[in-house]
């Protein structure tokens, strides 16, 4: 997957000669030094990670609450966003933020205020889920010769990022960890037991819809790198994998983070040496690390757990 | 043009049903999982060059199945669901790289029909298939139809009287990967959650009567199909399986308008 990007790379001049053919060896020093031999690697690694940890730290709130499908959506909703973007021929980040945030508001409507049926919800997020994603079918049928690039949005490519971009990836990444950090501990009480939570005083409903919208701007943010449909892999299976682990919530989380970013650098080095898209290696990684929890919690606390 | 009518209205009445139990039960979200499967199973016959249509029934069913059997010690959660499609799609993408790579003419064209259908290019050989294959699935839940509404409605209860309600959640799980398996012809992967919830979310909150709202969901499946043909003739930019999805779904908004949202009235259900 990255020959072409090493080529192109290595005849736009400065690289070494050795830059045609890059080899895995077991010096793994050497290896390192192929690594990161190129700007665009070492961007990847930088968008890489910060995605990674902002992904983890909202995606764990996201399994807490057991909001797994509304989070699958609002990903989702990204690629109209951009297409539409691209169509109308303003920037593809306005396309990203506008529709993620508009579809969390959205979603947060629909969403009943208690006891009403999880079904009737779900339904509502179905539909949003696919008309969005019609829309953004309709968006690239319109506009003519973009086909190609269909790919590129739903499957995305750590390719071709600048420093510009790493920059606004961080500011924003700064941005959504200082919001969670401030309503985090609410948050959380408001998650595990909404009823209670409200009892004391908490603002469970102006909560929910807050993180929907935090949801929604990490969505927008982390599927610019990796396309849409697979942010939904950072963001369920480290929090998922962590939270098999531990019911600590604090060393959880950081577990979380720690297989994100691990998963992320392994998928991106790995994906480097071979010829296979980098998409797959992570979920892959990802979902390898939470089937060892899986196996790991059932053999400490039987098949009961 | 005749054919896309055939295949779709069967398509429709399969989705119709198949979706009012997928609401009632509350597993659009599996729903979403084996739609996003169905993306893997086409990409992967693809790249091996045999029929996408055998790709996709393997997947969907066979992940549906895993699902349930997952499920079988209390309901499989979202968390787990997710996980495994994630990463299952994660595959899909090794699976449209291998397939690109390997025929340089198609270019992706073939994977994106696959994740947004192409109705209009149903042959006459196609549709019969089709017509045979929503036949079975509605042949399939019209026999399961009471003892599951019996489960999907009071789990506990239906169990206590005898209904045998994991063999029915695994068996009606088999129906959704068919179901959805077969609608990705039609709407594509990434749109056959449309019509498998548009229809049915509808249907649930425009009456409380259970096969009252079985048969509405079908009629607006089917009638949203059959609009989305219609405005696709008329103003031949709109892709069919856009203006089908958009139909569906604007008869969900125009629930909301009728009928004002219950706004926490229902607590104790």
């Amino acid at each position: 997957m990255w020959a072409r990007a090493r080529s192109r790379a290595a005849a736009e001049g400065g690289a070494p000669v050795t830059a045609s053919g890059v080899h895995f060896g077991w010096n793994l020093v050497d290896d390192a030094r192929q690594l990161f031999e190129f700007q665009f690697m070492v961007n990847a690694f930088r968008a890489g990670t910060i995605v990674a940890v902002v992904a983890g730290a909202i995606g764990w709130f996201m399994v807490v609450r057991r909001q797994a499908f509304a989070g699958h959506t609002l990903a989702l909703v990204g690629f109209p966003g951009a297409a539409g973007a691209v169509w109308l021929g303003v920037s593809a980040v306005w396309g990203f933020f506008g529709f993620c945030v508009g579809a969390a508001l959205l979603i947060a409507w629909l969403r009943p205020e208690r006891g009403e049926g999880y079904s009737e919800e779900s339904a509502g997020i179905g539909v949003v889920q696919a008309f969005a994603l019609a829309s953004g079918f309709l968006f690239v049928s319109l506009y003519r010769g973009f086909l190609n690039g269909i790919n590129a949005l739903l499957f995305g490519s750590f390719l071709g990022i600048t420093d510009g971009q790493v920059l606004v990836l961080f500011v924003v990444a700064v941005a959504a960890l200082a919001a969670l950090a401030v309503v985090g501990r609410p948050l959380l009480f408001a998650s595990i037991d909404p009823d209670v939570a409200a009892a004391r005083g908490v603002r469970v409903r102006r909560l929910s819809v807050l993180f929907l919208v935090l949801l929604g701007l990490t969505v927008a943010e982390v599927s610019q790198i990796t396309g849409t449909l697979l942010v939904f892999a950072l963001l369920v299976m480290p929090a998922a994998t962590a939270q098999l682990l531990t019911a600590r919530p604090a060393v959880s989380m950081a577990i979380t983070v720690l297989i994100g970013v691990v998963v992320t650098w392994l998928g991106l080095a790995v994906a480097y040496f071979t010829p296979y898209p980098i998409g797959f290696y992570v979920t892959t990684f990802a979902f390898a690390a939470y089937v060892a929890a899986s196996v790991r919690r059932y053999v400490v606390r039987g098949p009961a757990a | 043009m005749t054919n896309a009518f055939i295949a779709g209205t069967a398509i429709a009445v399969a989705t119709g049903l198949v979706g009012y139990f997928m609401v009632l039960r509350g597993q659009v979200f599996t729903g979403d999982a084996l739609s996003h499967v169905s993306v893997t199973g086409a990409l992967a016959a693809l790249a091996f060059g045999i029929d996408a249509r055998l790709g996709l029934f393997a997947a969907t069913i066979a992940v549906g199945i895993g699902i349930a059997l997952l499920g079988l010690r209390g309901r499989a959660d979202d968390v787990v669901i997710g996980s495994v499609f994630a990463w299952v799609l994660g595959l899909g993408v090794l699976f449209l790289s291998l397939y690109t790579t390997s025929r340089s003419t198609g270019n992706g064209a073939g994977g994106v029909s696959v994740l947004f259908g192409s109705i209009l290019a149903i042959s006459a050989d196609r549709a019969r298939v089709a017509v045979a294959i929503a036949a079975a699935i509605v042949a399939g839940l019209l026999v399961i139809a009471r003892p599951l509404l019996f489960a999907s409605v009071d789990e506990a209860v239906a169990e206590a009287r005898g209904v045998r309600v994991r063999a029915l959640g695994v068996g009606f799980l088999v129906l959704v990967g068919a179901c959805a398996a077969e609608a990705t012809q039609v709407v594509g992967a990434l749109l056959l959650l449309g019509l498998l919830a548009a229809p049915a979310g509808a249907a649930l909150r425009l009456t409380a009567r259970p096969y009252r709202a079985l048969w509405v969901s079908v009629a607006l499946a089917v009638a949203s199909v059959w609009a989305g043909l219609g405005l696709n003739r008329l103003a031949p930019k709109l892709p069919p399986s856009f203006a089908i999805i958009a139909v569906a779904s604007a008869c969900y908004a125009l629930t909301f308008l009728a009928l004002p949202r219950r706004r926490g009235s229902s607590a104790s259900m």
